[in-house]
């Protein structure tokens, strides 16, 4: 607005004393602007897009209890002899991190309370993100123009598994002080900088004097500074796409359907964020979580069964337990040229959270280049309708859980009575098969469903009713769907396969043959949406309207 | 600290350990009669103690432990084992037992108080061994910290750091403390049930077996101060609690706050 | 199966060939009809939902009683046990989360049930418009020319490789985070300090130990003489030192060459470091006579020196090799013969170096 515009408008003048203050403001920040463009902004409804928030709460939950953690904590390693009020560490010889761990628990009023609250938002905020990140994978929320806001968002996973990797490690107690030495372990294995790394990091040999202070710098500054930065990053992205909606009536790729963000979506939002609190208050009340009194405090001598670490890491754990380091007579330890070359920690530290992340950070380009797909999209796939893209994010889950539950591999032997290497044995198997097997489970499952939509489209929805014809027939009654429902089931794409294509020379690529080999892998099965001439033969053939029989084979043909 | 001490001198709080004792020990025995049995066996055994326990020997051990309990192919020899091994394996109900396998386990004792103390008589005869502890042992009054300090280093590897148990090789586990009687626990450490290393007295005194024993007592009284344990078994139980308790809840809110009002 | 036909021939190829003509879809036919609520239609129904929506506040302000209370009657001073904190963690807990539920799922309740509920339709816009495209290019255009980079290379280049080289200094300047490893990791407390054999000590006292002690089937924590005097760096001596001493049977121990006299008479001491990532193998069963390491489950075998029989681990644990001194004390003759715990780059040439 102009200077001289406002110069005409008769000047506006509050009445009541908040409004004095509020436009005091106002005419200093411009918030009327901000208001109107976001005020109305519409937000679509659905359970599943609230893990983002989820996330996004845990974090303010994680920065209001973290600061009241630091006013008590102090990240020494100087050894102290333990004078607070838990009796059966009473004297013992420890580090101050750990003493200081041990006096938020027992004698600071809350502390435990919050020391609680914090672990168990912990835990949530990354499992919230990786939910938020399955619900955004299965649905092809990543596809254009939101590439860049899955990387944002693969980013903050990485980030939030450090910031909870260095929080796991302050309290210096002996099971983040067996996590430290693993980590000191798989530094070492490292080629060639290895034992500068390790040597560097802990400020000498471990465990040394500094590590301790050290994470704390980066759980409490730079990797919170940053998560912040991505979480900016993130928002304004979404804040430019609009939000992704789920398909069916009226919604399409140029609107968003659903509420205006004054008042509903913000009351619920809001409102959402006191429930995700109350909920971590209720888990920090009856639940203990890092017990570090129990395990006591760091000391390279002892170690106890069950030492994991928090789940999120649990999966590159796993894949160290997984490893074997000698098969037959080979050693996956050898030594080249003189120097000492461990691919028995080094790969399974490294090669699985590797393809992980590559090729979740690369997924989106990965599908649009088979598919040649350069729309946007802002309506979602259901997941059965992108048959492929589920059964690959699923062999992808179950991959992960494979490492996962490897990590617990001695806790499904005690808890399950089988031998601990027998868990190990089948979860090796498991690691290379339980991918490809829920591919092929998940792809189905995606068809059938997809097949079960159709039929349901045409057919109407099965009532369970049963009437005996006048010539003695007995069907099932159908009740038809109405033409809200049916465009539910039928709105969809269904693309099929692309055959590789000449470039301008008149040549077929290599690299075009690959990918049209990959789009037929990805499209070749498929089951296309019904379409109103089928729902015309269906409805026309049968004698009575609204009677559908329910058994129909239907064959899959290639 | 101080607080927690006196405490525990107060008499009511003596009485309020052993109910709790009596309440998770359950089943067929309780914990104050196993205790003045102890006391009771530490005194040496009559000649008809030694006939009877062979008696019972003959007719319920000698299958596997042979005659004169010198070993077969199923069972090892029991001579110099002493009355502390019998005491345990047969007190805690893994022997006799039930099948062959990779470790015997903890079931219902099968003998009573009187047959036990037989058998431990007739073993005990047959070469010298551990004995059955004696009370002053047992009372849970040592330094629970030093107590803690040792089970660290030379206990929770197997049984993990809150005594919740653990997984050894081949099906075989440490089993979790909580439950086990005083004596039983003293009795494992001297005699090495299984594949328990054993712990002499020139390894861990009488004393630091006594601290040890007043640390396990103490958690396992105090309970975990943050609420439920989870079965202490660290960050996996935690982990999956927060995905399906907490993630659980999460969701089910979202879905009420999503859903159309009627 | 069914006697379901529609004599339709495509019917049944529900699966869409490739390249098949685009077929007609179905119209979409918008937003569904709004379906008013009872809070909409009933005043009761409205009034209700605005008393549940009160009474939800109204246990908010339950909720922070509870906390204010549980903070300031419960007292943590002395005479408090666990009970008294895990009471008082209970109770701020509770008092939170209905502080917190109850503002929550009140505001909730209030848009789900009073607020419109009308779902709206916004237009989405393009996310760059073509002529903003042009306009920028323009611009950019412009303030390159202005600087003139193009036209003046040497400009140009002297700054790339001044920014370039610039964020040196930030990375050499973390020089000082450790020290160089240097052959620190080569050598333990083991190792004799002017011909006086170290004494193996139970871990954590310290006291010595006689090869009487060590009974079969038995298994000591140990760690070497002098430790627990160390004030500096105790635990990074600790942390590589650290024994696991048992006694076999003899007969059952089959020490390879150069190794017969590293035990005595069937007592032998191995590091208890991991040599896959460093955890301590502690685990020792006695009767097979294995040691497994909780971490990891690597699997070593005693009667086979250490071998690795199962796991992720792939070299045995270093033997320390003992002796009996004077007094009947278990002494270590030596430092271990080649470094000890997870392998690291050099390793090998410490290896080489201490047994030349």
């Amino acid at each position: 607005m102009s200077a001289s515009s406002t110069a005409k408008a008769p000047a506006f003048v509050a009445t009541t004393k908040a409004g004095r203050v509020t436009d005091f403001v106002d005419a200093r920040v411009g918030g009327s602007g901000i208001l109107r463009e976001f005020g109305r902004k519409v937000f679509p409804d659905h359970w599943s897009f609230m893990f983002g928030e989820v996330a996004l709460y845990s974090f303010v939950i994680l920065l209001l209890s973290g600061t009241f953690l630091t006013f008590f904590f102090d990240p020494s390693m100087a050894h102290t002899n333990y004078d607070g009020s838990y009796v059966p560490l009473k004297g013992v010889e420890m580090s101050v991190a750990y003493s200081s761990s041990l006096d938020i628990s027992f004698d600071v009023r809350g502390g435990l309370f919050m020391r609680q609250v914090h672990h168990w938002s912990a835990l949530l905020f990354v499992a919230s993100i990786a939910v938020h990140m399955l619900r955004v994978f299965f649905t092809g929320a990543f596809r254009k123009p939101r590439e860049m806001n899955w990387v944002v968002g693969g980013v903050l996973l990485i980030l939030a598994m450090a910031a909870g990797f260095t929080g796991y490690s302050l309290p210096d107690d002996l099971l983040s002080g067996n996590g430290l030495r693993i980590i000191d372990g798989v530094m070492k294995s490292i080629p060639v900088i290895g034992t500068y790394a390790s040597f560097f990091f802990f400020g000498g040999e471990f465990p040394g004097y500094a590590v301790i202070g050290r994470l704390y710098m980066l759980h409490i500054l730079l990797v919170p500074a940053l998560i912040l930065l991505m979480i900016v990053l993130h928002l304004f992205m979404v804040v430019v796409h609009k939000h992704t909606q789920y398909p069916g009536p009226g919604r399409n790729d140029g609107n968003v359907v659903g509420y205006p963000l004054g008042p509903v979506y913000a009351a619920k939002a809001g409102g959402f964020f006191f429930i995700v609190f109350g909920v971590i208050a209720l888990m920090a009340a009856f639940f203990t979580i890092n017990p570090i009194w129990n395990y006591g405090p760091y000391d390279p001598s002892p170690v106890s069964a069950g030492t994991q670490p928090d789940w999120y890491i649990g999966f590159v754990d796993g894949a160290l337990r997984l490893m074997p380091g000698v098969i037959g007579d080979f050693h996956f330890e050898y030594v080249i040229f003189g120097y000492t070359l461990s691919l028995n920690v080094l790969l399974p530290a490294l090669v699985p959270a590797g393809i992980l992340f590559t090729v979740m950070f690369m997924y989106p380009w990965i599908e649009s280049w088979i598919t040649k797909d350069n729309r946007e999209h802002h309506v979602l796939d259901r997941p059965r309708n992108a048959p492929t893209r589920t059964a690959i994010g699923v062999a992808g889950f179950v991959w992960y859980c494979v490492m996962w539950a490897a990590a617990g591999s001695d806790l499904i032997a005690t808890h399950f009575y089988v031998s601990l290497n027998d868990v190990t044995y089948w979860l090796r198997a498991l690691f290379f098969i339980g991918p490809i097997i829920a591919f092929i489970v998940a792809k189905r499952v995606a068809l059938a469903l997809q097949r079960k939509d159709r039929e349901i489209a045409l057919h109407g929805r099965e009532t369970g009713r049963i009437v005996r014809l006048p010539h003695g027939e007995f069907i099932e009654v159908h009740a038809p769907l109405d033409e809200y429902k049916r465009y539910k089931l039928v709105g969809f794409e269904s693309p099929a396969p692309l055959p590789a294509v000449p470039n301008d020379h008149g040549i077929v690529t290599r690299k075009e043959k690959q990918r049209a080999f990959l789009s037929k892998w990805f499209f070749e099965d498929r089951v296309a949406p019904a379409t109103p001439a089928e729902l015309e033969a269906a409805h026309g053939h049968h004698a009575h309207p609204a009677v559908e029989a329910a058994e129909e084979s239907k064959s899959l043909s290639h | 600290m101080k607080a927690l001490s006196q405490k525990r001198r107060h008499p009511l709080a003596a009485i309020a350990l052993l109910l709790m004792g009596l309440l998770v020990t359950g089943g067929l025995y309780a914990v104050a009669t196993t205790v003045n049995e102890a006391k009771a066996s530490t005194t040496s055994y009559s000649a008809n103690d030694t006939a009877e326990g062979e008696k019972l020997f003959e007719a319920n051990c000698a299958t596997c432990h042979g005659m004169g309990a010198s070993g077969t192919q199923d069972g090892p020899s029991l001579v110099g084992v002493g009355a502390a091994a019998v005491d345990f394996q047969v007190g805690t109900g893994r022997m006799p037992m039930q099948m062959n396998g990779p470790q015997a386990y903890k079931k219902p004792a099968q003998f009573n108080d009187q047959q036990t103390h037989q058998l431990s008589a007739y073993v005990a005869s047959l070469g010298a061994g551990p004995a059955i502890p004696e009370e002053g042992l047992l009372d849970g009054q040592g330094d629970a910290a030093v107590g803690g300090e040792l089970f660290r280093v030379n206990c929770a590897m197997c049984h993990n750091a809150a005594a919740a148990g653990g997984a050894l090789t081949r099906g075989k586990f440490a089993p979790a403390l909580a439950d086990v009687s005083e004596k039983h626990i003293y009795e494992a450490m001297v005699t090495g049930p299984q594949n328990m290393p054993v712990f002499s007295d020139a390894n861990v005194s009488p004393e630091g077996k006594r601290d040890i024993i007043t640390f396990l007592k103490q958690i396992e009284s105090n309970g975990s101060p943050g609420g439920a344990d989870l079965g202490a078994l660290g960050p996996v139980s935690e982990g999956l609690f927060v995905w399906v308790a907490g993630l659980g809840v999460i969701i089910a809110f979202t879905i009420w706050l999503t859903s159309r009002t009627s | 199966m069914g006697n379901h036909s529609d004599g339709s021939p495509n019917h049944s190829g529900t699966v869409a060939t490739a390249g098949q003509n685009e077929v007609e879809k179905f119209q979409d036919p918008g937003l569904p009809p709004h379906r008013l609520r009872l809070a909409d239609t009933d005043p009761k129904a409205a009034k209700r939902a605005e008393r549940q929506v009160a009474l939800l506040f109204g246990t908010s302000v339950v909720g922070t009683l509870i906390f204010l209370v549980a903070y300031f009657a419960i007292d943590l001073g002395e005479g408090a046990g666990i009970a008294t904190i895990r009471l008082q963690n209970a109770l701020l807990g509770v008092g939170t989360a209905f502080a917190m539920l109850g503002i929550g799922t009140g505001i909730v309740h209030w848009a789900k049930a009073l607020m419109p509920d009308h779902e709206v339709s916004e237009e989405r816009h393009a996310i760059r418009t073509e002529d903003d495209r042009q306009a920028a290019v323009r611009i950019v255009d412009d303030i390159v020319d202005e600087t003139g980079i193009k036209r003046r290379p040497l400009i140009r280049n002297t700054l790339l490789g001044a920014v370039a080289l610039a964020p040196l200094p930030a990375l050499a300047i973390f020089g000082d985070l450790g020290p160089r490893p240097d052959r620190k990791l080569a050598h333990t407390m083991w190792a004799p300090v002017d011909g006086q054999l170290k004494r193996l000590t139970r871990d954590p006292d310290g006291t010595p130990i006689r090869a009487s002690d060590v009974t079969l089937g038995s298994a000591f924590h140990v760690i070497p003489e002098g430790l627990n005097d160390l004030h500096e760096g105790k635990l990074n001596e600790k942390a590589k030192a650290v024994v696991l001493l048992m006694r076999l049977d003899p007969a059952s121990l089959n020490p390879s060459e150069g190794r017969e006299d590293w035990g005595y008479n069937g007592i032998v001491a191995y590091s208890k470091i991991c040599t896959h990532v460093g955890c301590p193998v502690a685990l020792y069963e006695q009767q097979t006579h294995h040691l497994l390491c909780p971490c990891h489950q690597s699997t070593f075998d005693l009667t086979q020196e250490c071998k690795v029989i199962f796991g992720p681990a792939s070299r045995p644990l270093p033997q320390l090799p003992i002796a009996v001194d004077d007094e009947g004390y278990l002494v270590a003759t030596s430092d271990f013969k080649e470094p000890v715990g997870p392998s690291y780059w050099e390793r090998d040439e410490h290896e080489r170096i201490i047994n030349s």
